[in-house]
């Protein structure tokens, strides 16, 4: 975890006063929409098709039990009782009051969260890898460079009116669990020959009505000019970016246009101009806010204590085990993953009462620390394996153990037409149908990894383009279609997924995935090839006959 | 971004006008009486380019009380009862189509 100080108390608290006279003179008249608009998107609030909705930032995935519990009570006081787990490690409440929001910002900010930047045209909330500080093979801990960015970037004032809105993304292992080749700037920590410490830097990635995949433009910047290198990128960005048309104001529109090598000079010319600067971070900086993040202390434990032996007679927990427990880079421990996505539940949504039973369980196996995904999911990062059948018992009582992740129900949905004004499409009971048809987990294992997007619109909030299957809802005459895409990903080798045919209507959709699930078993080379691996050997005509073939 | 009484107005068949209601976003229908209601039941019709003009800019004009007036269609059966004209208004007027999750 990491600790704030009085600097960071003081200006959550001047902000939450901040935006209370904003409401008070929203209210009042004072203020019209147009003035207030901007303001209310700064702190997170957006209006959507019921109500206002209000997103809280979890700076790279990160909650302490108190703020979960903090989050709870923000949802069964100010809201209906749930929180919405967004792509983007925030949360969502979706019936929030105007007149109420300043209070529950206070109530957030006690505990050292905050809505700031989650919306508007700035940078947003950094985003990391869940397994950050706990995964083998990790470089160092990425939420060290995040929370350097969280502080460089936020109120940032030459970067509170950019183009258009910009994220980042850190990871820190092999595996990318942080999605970094779809965001503005990714950034990969990595050793060069020398074995210092740097950042592969990548720039341009994105999805939405535009979608491309985040290219290279430098190989390796030493830590200690991150912020130099990146403030020289929103730079080029602030100088060159599209103000003129909305669509086509993200960065990666300006390095496709520009071209990567183009815009990759402008950004080494503008980084060599500013020299060494205010920005280049000395030894001491880094080790400030290094030490800020605790560490649990672990115990020394065996690989396999008795009560996992025991237990694994069970093969109930045998099988949530082998598909929500994952390897922590300690003996002894283990990283849990709590699955948001029970059947026919809308992905992603936790109740107020599932929120404080987890801090509860936080506190008691994880030294009160949770974890949120971009999957949305929530995880526990250092679980001691002894107590890993406890554990799952009380996860299970609670609903948040269903052994799915990874798996096709494991489903990524934005909140489409049910909550959106944006959305053309419902995805929520897309998802929920979906699950019912996969619901049996042996078939699920059977199948294997398997990722399904959904977003109901162009806007990708449900990152469709990059799902194994990828179902992005659209309007035709009135009626809901969907288009199906395949092939898509989004860790280390992302892709954009690849169109099948013509959308479907909505009752289809279902019957759609299970052709292509059918197709895959039938086309697979072996049991452990993956579906995109399937999809990437054959491409994706098979799949569309197969699909298309009684259609 | 262009207000709402600078955009073309089409009207295809009856009308209302709706917003959300600024101190709590909750979905609101202009009336006959220049107020909002959230029943549709009690919404002003527009048939007419020059009345749904006319409301839409009463409704806008309320700028405390409303955001984001626009004008939306609707159907009138032969009882007289006025339904939404497409889902996103039929979503809006009936809530999520989904259970929403309960804790205990």
């Amino acid at each position: 975890m990491y600790a704030y100080d009085e600097l960071d108390r003081t200006l959550l608290n001047e902000r939450v006063e901040e935006f209370r006279d904003q409401v008070k003179r929203r209210l009042s008249g004072e203020l019209t929409e147009d003035e207030f608009k901007m303001l209310r998107l700064q702190n997170g609030v957006y209006l959507q098709l019921h109500a206002y909705m209000f997103r809280v930032a979890i700076p790279y995935g990160t909650l302490s039990s108190r703020q979960l519990r903090r989050l709870a009570h923000v949802a069964r006081r100010y809201d209906r009782g749930y929180g919405h787990f967004t792509t983007r490690q925030n949360i969502q409440f979706n019936w929030i009051k105007l007149a109420e929001l300043p209070d529950a910002l206070a109530a957030l900010a006690e505990v050292g969260i905050h809505s700031m930047q989650t919306s508007g045209n700035n940078t947003r909330n950094v985003t990391s890898d869940q397994w950050a500080g706990v995964a083998p093979g990790e470089i160092e801990d990425p939420r060290i460079w995040s929370e350097l960015l969280r502080q460089y970037t936020t109120l940032h004032p030459e970067f509170s009116f950019l183009p258009r809105k910009f994220k980042f993304a850190i990871t820190a292992s092999a595996h990318d669990r942080a999605a970094i080749k779809v965001h503005d700037i990714g950034l990969r920590l990595h050793k060069n020959a020398q074995g210092e410490t740097g950042f592969e830097v990548l720039v341009g990635g994105g999805l939405g009505r535009t979608p491309f995949i985040a290219k290279t433009i430098k190989p390796f910047v030493h830590g200690r000019d991150l912020l130099s290198y990146v403030e020289a990128i929103l730079r080029v960005y602030n100088q060159y970016g599209r103000r003129d048309n909305i669509y086509k104001a993200r960065i990666k529109i300006l390095v496709h246009e520009l071209g990567v090598e183009k815009f990759a000079a402008e950004v080494e010319e503008e980084w060599r101009a500013m020299g060494d600067s205010a920005l280049t971070l000395d030894d001491a900086v880094i080790e400030e806010v290094r030490s800020r993040f605790s560490y649990p202390i672990y115990e020394k434990l065996p690989h396999m204590p008795e009560e996992l032996k025991k237990a694994a007679h069970d093969p109930v927990f045998e099988r949530w085990r082998r598909n929500s427990v994952f390897t922590h880079k300690v003996q002894g421990y283990a990283i849990v993953t709590l699955s948001l996505k029970p059947v026919g539940g809308p992905p992603g949504d936790a109740t107020a009462d599932q929120m404080d039973a987890i801090a509860d369980l936080a506190d008691k196996y994880s030294f009160g620390e949770i974890r949120v995904g971009h999957e949305q999911n929530l995880a526990l990062p250092h679980v001691a394996k002894r107590d890993l059948p406890a554990l799952f018992k009380a996860l299970d009582r609670i609903g948040v153990a269903t052994p799915n992740v990874n798996l096709i129900s494991d489903i990524i949905a934005c909140p489409g037409l049910d909550y959106c004004s944006l959305a053309n499409a419902r995805s929520i009971p897309i998802a929920q149908e979906l699950t019912r048809r996969f619901a049996n987990p042996e078939t699920a294992e059977l199948i294997g990894r398997l990722h399904i997007n959904i977003s109901g619109c162009i806007n990708a909030c449900g990152h469709h383009h990059v799902g194994h299957i990828g179902i992005l809802g659209v309007e035709k005459n009135g009626e809901e279609f969907y288009q199906i895409t395949i092939g898509g990903r989004a860790d280390e080798n992302a892709e954009l997924g690849v169109l099948i045919g013509p959308a479907v209507p909505f009752g289809e959709v279902a019957d759609v995935v299970e052709d292509i699930v059918e197709a895959y078993l039938a086309l697979r080379e072996r049991p452990d090839e993956l579906f995109v691996d399937t999809v990437k050997r054959l491409g994706v005509e098979p799949f569309r006959e197969r699909v298309y073939a009684t259609r | 971004m262009t207000s709402p009484l600078e955009q073309k107005i089409r009207i295809t068949g009856p009308s209302i006008v709706t917003a959300n209601r600024t101190f709590d976003g909750a979905v609101i229908y202009r009336n006959a009486s220049q107020g909002w209601s959230t029943d549709l039941s009690e919404a002003a019709i527009v048939r007419t380019v020059a009345e749904a003009r006319a409301l839409l800019a009463e409704s806008v004009a309320d700028d405390i009380g409303a955001v984001g007036a626009y004008i939306a269609p609707v159907d009138i059966n032969d009882g007289g009862n006025v339904k939404p004209g497409n889902l996103r208004e039929l979503i809006r007027q009936r809530g999520v189509t989904i259970e929403l999750p309960l804790s205990a």
